[in-house]
């Protein structure tokens, strides 16, 4: 464990006196493979504190509307496909944890499992994006796309009448409307959006990982570019922890007594 | 090297724990709790899925205190974007208009 004060004032003593200050992915401003692992480590951090206000801003906007129209965000809600965005929470959950055996896998410098793993990540991550463009889709079919982002498809639900059970059409709980409910699906599809851009700059950044493990870059003695970008995939997944209740689970109490 | 190495069935764990933690969360929403009990306990679930994946899959358990102190710096900033703004708005009734 490094103390604040290690990291500040001194330079931990790892490394500094055995031959190991000489590796070759050491850069020159460092002294030694461990501090320049810390500083990566922190780099990091520092990038995804940004991003956690990034996406926070975004829960502040939803929190703000939802509690100005809880009826029509409670029937948006309900109209998302729940079984999809289950899938894809246990999907990245699982994605987390082959990120998390990768960066073992390097630890103790097995290079074929290290590959297998952020293969398997990458995979998982694209099965993850598959599902949301399933789900963009049947959007786009049932006219939810807010405003006039599709020119000539504007937003335009079919919304059902009492004791019609088509799940094709919204089911509007008693104070909700259309409006509100269009504003319920800009905020969801700025912030799938915004976290499906971060998925897809993930699975670069865990390809370009594979081609160097696959080169042999990465052992027990470094391993940083792995442990940095697995920071990096856990965000992402921690994003969507919090997506998924808010979005896709805010009104199912309700479902069963609606209008 | 002072790095910490977790084991692999620390992550197996962790990653059973979020598992369940979904199932729950899922199972919660469908149940209707009193009054605003619902948000709390889907949010509640969720902060345990975060700190879980934060402190062991990211390595924070292990990890200098100056990482602490970052990640506890960005929810201070988080908490008062959350308080000034909704502040702002939850009294905008209090006042008559001008």
């Amino acid at each position: 464990m490094v103390r604040f004060s290690e990291v500040i004032r001194h330079v931990p003593e790892g490394l500094a006196t055995t031959h190991e200050a000489s590796h070759s992915a050491l850069q020159h401003h460092f002294e030694n493979m461990e501090q320049q692992r810390e500083a990566g480590t922190l780099g990091m951090w520092v990038f995804l504190v940004t991003e956690i206000m990034f996406f926070g801003a975004l829960f502040l906007a939803y929190t703000i509307y939802r509690y100005q129209y809880p009826a029509a965000f409670a029937s948006a809600s309900n109209h998302l496909d729940l079984r999809l965005g289950a899938i894809n929470t246990v999907v990245l959950i699982v994605s987390s944890f082959t990120m998390a055996m990768a960066v073992y896998s390097t630890q103790i410098g097995k290079q074929r499992n290290t590959i297998i793993c952020l293969i398997l990540t990458m995979i998982l991550g694209a099965t993850f994006l598959g599902i949301k463009a399933v789900e963009y889709h049947d959007k786009y079919r049932d006219n939810l796309i807010p405003g006039q982002l599709i020119p000539g498809h504007p937003f335009n639900p079919e919304v059902a009448k009492p004791g019609d059970t088509d799940e094709h059409k919204l089911h509007l709980v008693e104070g909700a409307t259309v409006r509100n409910v269009e504003l319920f699906y800009w905020i969801y599809f700025a912030m799938t959006g915004l976290h499906a851009l971060h998925m897809i700059i993930g699975i670069g950044i865990m390809l370009v990982l594979t081609l160097m493990a696959w080169r042999g870059r990465f052992g027990p003695e470094y391993h940083a570019p792995v442990e940095i970008s697995g920071l990096y995939w856990h965000f992402v997944d921690i994003v969507w922890i919090f997506l998924f209740p808010l979005l896709y689970l805010l009104g199912r109490h309700l479902e069963g007594h609606l209008g | 090297m002072s790095e910490h190495i977790v084991q692999p069935r620390v992550y197996i764990t962790i990653f059973l724990a979020l598992l369940v933690g979904t199932g729950l969360t899922v199972v919660a929403a469908k149940t209707d709790f009193p009054g605003p009990l619902n948000v709390i306990v889907a949010l509640t679930i969720a902060v345990v899925k975060a700190t879980l994946v934060i402190l062991y899959f990211m390595h924070v358990r292990y990890s200098a205190r100056l990482i602490w102190l970052v990640i506890g710096s960005a929810l201070f900033w988080l908490a008062i974007m959350f308080a000034l703004t909704i502040s702002d708005y939850w009294t905008r009734t209090w006042l008559p208009p001008l």
